[in-house]
């Protein structure tokens, strides 16, 4: 199972489900990361973390910590 | 009277639209029970329409503050109509705090911003569609360039008139409605008829706070849970991610159709294009390092262009040093008070508060510099290159702000944590910030390198570095607490396109802090200022109370001596131990006061230099090196000047927690400054073995145990409820089988 913390810079990914409960996750869900989204990794910040990803027209950050809990597949 | 609350994302242009729409005709407060600005305005040309500014948020869910005040605003205090504010260049998102908003069953307006923007683009957007798409008027408008503003507030006003309810639209498919219907049927007679559909729905998405204001009985609950089963397992999903799915679902086909994207338009654009530069891997941390440094310089630095610093010196040599003392002085001898009085206003009262407000200019300048950095876009980007390194000091990436301003001045530098969403992050900022040398503490620095280490520059570099290792140890130490630890805050961020910046709002964000601290120098510190005056003019000389002549012979001297013994173990003692106490006391009005109350215990008659030159010879013969190193450490790192605490208050929002820093800070204080003096004193033998020897390593050891320590940690909240949800789905799997098998 790929997750979101394992796309490379550059790709374009297809979310299939965002795991676990609670505040994170609704937040995630909220900001557009839902079932189906086409995300793009933008880049990586200067120390390794966070990400910055590109979806639904807007640039939005995660922590790896919390990417690791996004399923992903390539992107249709 | 209509109420109309203006809602919308962060970072669509909402503030600015508040300010076109109510002009000066503001009101800013707090929300009950959080630290949350409230602001509410009267509609400019309309007596009878006030508006209320929701805080920015993405959604209403239940867990933000920000959320939480939004909704109860909504559902308890019945808004007219809602105005909901839509950033077009970033609409598909925006529209989903849309599709909530519309279900609460209130007139809505939908005002789509930044409509320059998207004409500029190229692209189109279909206001009659959308309108369809969601059951209410939709208006363009440019709240930076001030157009359609008030036609989309007399739009509001209108339908909140007319009561004029939209129909709302069917957002989900056909199963989730199918759910939504029961549980309407169920709670009908629960609620309002307007507000029923967003009960159901929220009903629907388990939302605790409404199924506990509903008062759900267990059977009911367990009736509803039935259908609401039945839907998760037709589409194979919980339900709280059902939903947010279908809305996003909704957006994406109505956009498709109203909104005609200019194709062309594929290449970076202009704010990608600055975010390649300004967030690369290689360049991102040297220009946020210039940047800060030239905002440090233009603020507080010492060149001929440093504007801040060229307003301060004018405050206080010019201003608050001749100025203000004359005409008082001579205001005060024509009203012809008696003599105490001049020397309370003067000497008290002007010296005190005239300390404290010659800093207005530097925080000025500086909340004009924070305020356009945040308002184009660049704090974002700050937290986002500098996250990982904060974060393993209990720190978030956007401390560094706070902790860099507080080398000018604390009390900008603890304002400046309000940028920090996390409430945790927010606290140990605050209670940490203080620990960094300000400009008010270098005269400390400039006297006792003077007068007990020969002007060496090793002290100046030293205290700036056991400033920040004071910050860095106690962000370790207090992130280990659990109310600290707390719950793990999601770092799930918006990096908003840069744009450039809104001079209204830089100006007003700038004026507010500049008025907040004026208005704090005018309360706690004129307070203070006076009892400090009393306590430092009055005692007993030659048997009776009076005016004293020797400042030896004061209150404040004897306060000082019967406390002095407080400091002993910090190697305090002989007649500098109540001088060193009674300077660390005014040392809260201003920490530059201390030089001044030396240069009066000292006996120095008539104006002192900045770093108290003309005492060194006293004070070098009073402190010995290690003592010295130890009032030094101590006076940098116990509590902050009034200024400060009042500052630490407002961030806090309550005496408690600001209790609990101030005590924080001058135990941890008095505990290194303990262990430096016993520790060194041993070494160059100013100090001897002793009780306090063995008190100063447990202390040391105290200290590291709790550096080290495991202490609670919150695993993210995902990881841990991810391995509760993979636990769930192998019980279903499980309880499934054993179904078949019945």
């Amino acid at each position: 199972m790929k997750t979101l913390k394992d796309a490379k810079v550059g790709e374009t990914v297809q979310v299939s489900r965002v795991q676990g409960y609670g505040p994170v996750r609704r937040r995630i869900m909220d900001m557009g990361i839902t079932k189906g989204v086409r995300i793009f990794i933008r880049k990586v910040a200067p120390l390794g973390d966070p990400m910055e990803l590109n979806l639904r027209g807007y640039e939005l950050t995660l922590r790896k910590a919390d990417a690791v809990m996004i399923e992903i597949s390539a992107a249709a | 009277m209509i109420k109309i609350a203006l809602a919308g994302n962060p970072n669509s242009g909402k503030t600015t639209l508040f300010n076109v729409l109510t002009g000066s005709n503001q009101y800013v407060g707090n929300w009950p029970g959080v630290t949350v600005e409230k602001k509410e305005g009267q509609l400019k040309g309309y007596e009878d329409v006030t508006i209320q500014d929701l805080p920015g948020i993405y959604s209403l869910s239940p867990y933000s503050p920000e959320e939480v005040v939004s909704r109860k605003y909504l559902v308890n205090e019945h808004p007219d109509a809602i105005l909901n504010i839509v950033d077009g260049t970033n609409i598909e998102r925006n529209l989903y705090l849309t599709t909530q908003l519309i279900e609460l069953g209130y007139p809505v307006v939908v005002a789509v911003n930044m409509i320059d923007l998207v004409r500029k683009k190229g692209d189109k957007i279909d206001l009659e569609k959308l309108g369809k798409a969601f059951g209410c008027p939709c208006v363009e408008i440019s709240a930076l360039k001030g157009e359609g503003c008030m036609k989309a507030a007399e739009k509001a006003v209108e339908i909140a008139k007319n009561h004029h309810h939209g129909e709302i639209p069917h957002v989900y498919c056909s199963s989730v409605e199918h759910a939504i219907a029961h549980i309407e049927e169920n709670i009908e007679d629960k609620v309002k008829s307007n507000y029923l559909r967003w009960y159901s729905i929220k009903v629907f998405e388990r939302d605790e706070i409404v199924r506990k204001e509903l008062a759900l009985t267990p059977a009911e609950i367990e009736h509803l849970e039935k259908h609401i089963k039945a839907c998760e397992e037709e589409l194979d999903d919980d339900t709280e991610s059902i939903i947010a799915d279908q809305r996003y679902k909704y957006i994406s086909s109505m956009i498709s159709s109203a909104i005609i994207k200019n194709e062309k338009g594929g290449s970076l654009s202009f704010s990608d294009k600055i975010d390649r530069i300004v967030t690369n891997r290689i360049l991102a941390i040297p220009i946020f390092i210039a940047a800060m440094f030239l905002m440090y310089a233009i603020a507080m630095g010492s060149f001929p262009w440093s504007i801040g610093t060229i307003g301060t010196d004018w405050a206080n040599d010019v201003l608050f040093g001749q100025w203000m003392p004359d005409w008082i002085g001579k205001g005060l001898a024509a009203l012809g008070v008696s003599k105490w009085l001049e020397g309370l206003i003067l000497d008290g009262i002007l010296a005190g508060v005239g300390a404290v407000l010659g800093f207005v200019p530097q925080i000025l300048v500086l909340s004009l510099l924070l305020a356009i950095l945040e308002d184009i876009g660049y704090m974002a980007r700050v937290a986002f290159i500098m996250d990982r390194l904060l974060r393993k000091f209990g720190l978030s990436g956007k401390s560094i702000i706070p902790m860099l301003v507080a080398t000018g001045c604390g009390v900008p530098g603890i304002l400046a944590s309000r940028t920090i969403e996390m409430e945790n992050d927010r606290k140990i900022t605050v209670m940490t910030t203080g620990f960094i040398p300000c400009g008010a503490k270098m005269p400390i620095i400039g006297l006792f390198a003077g007068a007990v280490f020969g002007n060496s520059p090793l002290v100046a570099t030293s205290a700036f570095f056991i400033g920040l290792a004071a910050v860095i140890v106690s962000g370790v130490i207090l992130k280990k607490f659990r109310a600290l630890a707390g719950k793990p805050a999601p770092f799930v961020m918006e990096l908003p396109a840069y744009h450039r910046p809104a001079v209204k709002n830089v100006l007003r964000t700038t004026l507010d802090r500049g008025w907040d601290f004026v208005k704090r120098a005018a309360t706690i510190v004129l307070l203070s200022s006076i009892v400090l005056w009393f306590l430092k003019t009055y005692g007993i000389e030659g048997g009776s109370w009076t005016a004293v002549e020797d400042p030896n012979d004061s209150v404040l001297a004897a306060l000082g001596r019967s406390i002095a013994w407080i400091f002993y173990p910090l190697g305090w003692m002989g007649d500098m131990a109540w001088k060193a106490a009674v300077a660390s006391v005014t040392g809260l009005i201003a920490k530059e006061q201390i030089v001044m109350t030396f240069g009066s215990l000292y006996h120095f008659a008539g104006e002192i230099s900045e770093t108290g030159r003309e005492i060194w010879t006293q004070i070098g013969a009073d402190f010995g090196p290690v003592r010295a190193y130890s009032f030094l450490i101590f006076n940098l790192l116990c509590a902050p000047c009034f200024a400060a605490i009042g500052a630490i208050y407002k961030e806090m929002g309550n005496a408690r927690w600001t209790w609990i820093t101030v005590a924080y800070m001058c135990g941890f204080a008095y505990l290194v400054s303990m262990i430096a003096y016993q520790f060194g004193g041993l070494f160059t033998g100013e100090a001897d073995f002793g009780p306090f020897t063995v008190i100063a390593a447990i202390a040391l050891a105290t200290m590291l145990y709790f550096v080290f320590r495991k202490g609670y940690v919150p695993t993210s909240e995902l990881q841990q409820t991810g391995r509760r949800y993979r636990k769930y789905i192998r019980f279903k799997r499980r309880h499934r089988r054993c179904d078949y098998k019945g």
